[in-house]
């Protein structure tokens, strides 16, 4: 349970999607520019995050790592089929999303229409695919740490562009020397976002 | 035959050659359409790894673009997006397998970040606004010059970040050993440069310049 | 204007075509894959002895030094032995393993198996214990190799993927691999006391234990912490076997 925890805070706030691997970072700088909507495309992000990164888990542990097929038969032992883990990772994500978006709409179409755009969107999240990729590369032991690790990178994602959203609303009160307006500032900021963020680094977990 | 011969454009006519020069400047990837950032930024802190991403995604998107120009008319537009996908998906995947068996040490340090030129988000956009409505060989130059256009901000970037957070330029070192404060000289290397958030703060100052020199990519807040 | 017939066998074709051509490209690189991947470990055993391999003759100089490459197990016994390019005993090759694997077993409470290379030198006969650690963002590994006393170190060569540039990253320096040698892994009353790596230096430890420590890296303090628990949880696994050897 503690290590689940410990993974949990870790993904928020000291492998930060945003800060610490720059994912996610093409919706970061475009839907950030008022917290409302910041906040949609955050709770989907946490949403997909959480269902993609276990299923893919399952995936990778069933599937695609090397002798994952043995399962099925213990010839398999030698099968390794991990070179096709980006192509089936996509695919899981782009149908997930599908998936999230048709149950969404059925049962809670207020949610869905306050979502609606920004759900196809992240399909082409990088934040999304990263959270797959990075689970595989650190082979998290149990589907309820990879799970965790999902809901956390999510969480991140999240307190990430609802910060940044609300330091672009204040901004815009602001002198920026006319050049730096609008992107250079936000990149900037992002970065000092960043260096805050770095201060965690050190927590023992 | 003949005729259809002359009315064909030179293979590097001004129109062509614009294709590869304005996303150089004007309709940078990077700096003015914000499109692939997530990658673009990680593997920024030395000069190598930015040189074979550059290569990397600039054999991908030119591949992928003629691929797609190519099979413009049969894809059902229903389904592509994942035919786009698939298209990316499995160049990157050959890219991936080429780095891990002859550029070992670069595909470690690149990691994950391979996998994600699949989101890089230039690609699908060059595919959906450009190779889905052109013939092949301006595909092929839209491809290379986006490419190209997002690979030199790489390369502008990781070139200061390593000169200036390790002192060196790819791997060699530049600043003189005496000019160090531990062999007694005045300097020191800023470690800061090769932390994730320099990478940002330094793409932001590319910005900066560039719309100082081209006022008209201003916004307006 | 498309048919659902025409989607559907557009797709099939679309996937067969991908799945070939992935296929293929996955069988004929494999080989160079996995090569890169050996040479890079055995570069990592031969620097541990002191022996600085390239590309090409890593894979001869590795067969002239290593005298024996032995499989042990979680009780110190040895399970297999491979020397001159055949088994000699057991039906595993030391090489072989997946430490990674075998660590993960270690942390289930399974049943275990480490490997150990054994090399001449110019100093005399070394034993070789690859390493391998989790640091702050990735991965660390390493080898460490000790003389024919089983205590004190010959050689150390540590690595790692995605440790902070100039700080934790440095552990891959030569100069922190460096201060290893002469360093000793059992006390005098012949206890495993592993290496500690020491934030503020040796100097701040007791002065009997000096001899167990070396100098932590400034500002990469959780990857200096890493490389202690990876010394300790990689070498104690050998302690029944150097002790059954005695």
């Amino acid at each position: 349970m503690q290590e689940l925890v410990n993974i949990f805070i870790k993904s928020i706030f000291i492998d930060n999607m945003v800060f610490a691997y720059f994912l996610g970072m093409c919706s970061y700088l475009a839907v950030s520019k008022t917290v409302k909507t910041s906040v949609g495309l955050g709770i989907a992000v946490i949403f997909v995050l959480g269902i993609t990164v276990p299923v893919d888990y399952l995936l990778n542990e069933y599937l695609l790592a090397p002798g994952a097929l043995t399962w099925l038969d213990a010839s398999f032992i030698d099968v390794d089929l991990s070179f096709l883990s980006f192509i089936m990772f996509i695919a899981v994500i782009a149908s997930m999303v599908q998936l999230v978006e048709m149950v969404i709409e059925k049962f809670s179409p207020a949610l869905y229409s306050s979502l609606g755009i920004f759900l196809p969107l992240i399909a082409v999240n990088c934040a999304i695919l990263g959270g797959s990729l990075f689970m595989q590369e650190r082979e998290y032991q149990s589907i309820a740490e990879a799970t965790s690790f999902g809901l956390g990178s999510g969480v991140g994602w999240f307190i990430a562009i609802v910060g940044i959203a609300a330091i672009r609303e204040k901004i815009r009160y602001s002198n920026v020397p006319a050049p730096l307006r609008g992107l250079g500032i936000t990149f900037i900021i992002t970065g000092l976002m960043g260096m805050a963020f770095m201060m965690f680094m050190g927590i023992q977990l | 035959m003949s005729t259809e011969k002359t009315e064909r454009e030179p293979l590097f006519s001004p129109k062509y050659r614009k294709l590869l020069t304005t996303p150089l400047g004007r309709e940078n990837p990077i700096t003015v359409q914000v499109l692939g950032i997530c990658s673009a930024l990680a593997v920024t802190a030395k000069l190598e790894p930015a040189f074979v991403m550059a290569i990397s995604v600039m054999a991908v998107m030119g591949i992928g673009n003629v691929v797609i120009a190519a099979l413009r008319n049969t894809i059902p537009p229903r389904i592509r997006i994942i035919v786009q996908l698939v298209v990316i998906a499995a160049l990157v995947i050959l890219v991936d397998q080429v780095l891990k068996a002859f550029a070992y040490d670069v595909s470690k340090q690149l990691s994950v970040f391979v996998g994600l030129i699949i989101t890089n988000c230039i690609i699908m956009g060059r595919f959906e606004a450009f190779a889905m409505a052109n013939k092949v060989w301006p595909s092929f130059l839209d491809g290379i010059g986006n490419a190209w256009g997002y690979g030199w901000i790489l390369i502008v970037v990781a070139f200061f970040r390593e000169l200036l957070g390790s002192g060196t330029i790819w791997g060699y070192a530049v600043i003189p050993s005496s000019w160090y404060i531990d062999n007694g000289g005045f300097y020191s290397n800023n470690g800061m440069m090769i932390l994730p958030p320099m990478a940002l703060i330094t793409v932001g100052v590319i910005i900066w310049v560039q719309r100082k020199k081209d006022t008209e990519l201003i916004e307006e807040n | 204007m498309f048919t659902n017939r025409y989607i559907f066998i557009y797709s099939s074709v679309m996937v067969i075509i991908v799945a070939a051509i992935l296929s293929t490209a996955a069988m004929v690189l494999k080989p160079y894959q996995e090569r890169n991947i050996a040479i890079a470990k055995i570069q990592g055993v031969l620097l541990a002895a002191d022996i600085k391999a390239n590309t090409e003759n890593a894979e001869t100089l590795f067969d002239q030094v290593i005298l024996e490459e032995l499989v042990i197990d979680q009780d110190g016994k040895v399970t297999g032995r491979f020397s001159k390019g055949q088994l000699t005993d057991g039906n595993d090759r030391a090489f072989d393993l997946n430490l990674k694997k075998e660590l993960y077993n270690k942390r289930q409470e399974n049943p275990y198996k480490v490997p150990l290379y054994m090399a001449e030198t110019d100093s005399g006969k070394i034993f070789i214990i690859p390493l391998l650690g989790k640091g702050l963002w990735g991965p660390i590994y390493g080898n460490i190799s000790l003389k024919a006393d089983m205590s004190t170190i010959y050689g150390a060569e540590f690595g790692n993927d995605k440790e902070t540039p100039g700080l934790g990253a440095e552990i891959s320096d030569r100069g922190f691999a460096l201060q290893f040698l002469g360093k000793t892994i059992f006390n005098e009353q012949g206890q495993f006391v592993s290496i500690t790596v020491k934030k503020g230096g040796v100097g701040t430890m007791p002065a009997d234990a000096r001899i167990h420590g070396v100098d932590a890296i400034s500002g990469g303090t959780i990857t200096s912490d890493a490389v202690t628990k990876m010394l300790e949880n990689c070498l104690e696994n050998y302690v029944a076997y150097f002790k059954s050897q005695q």
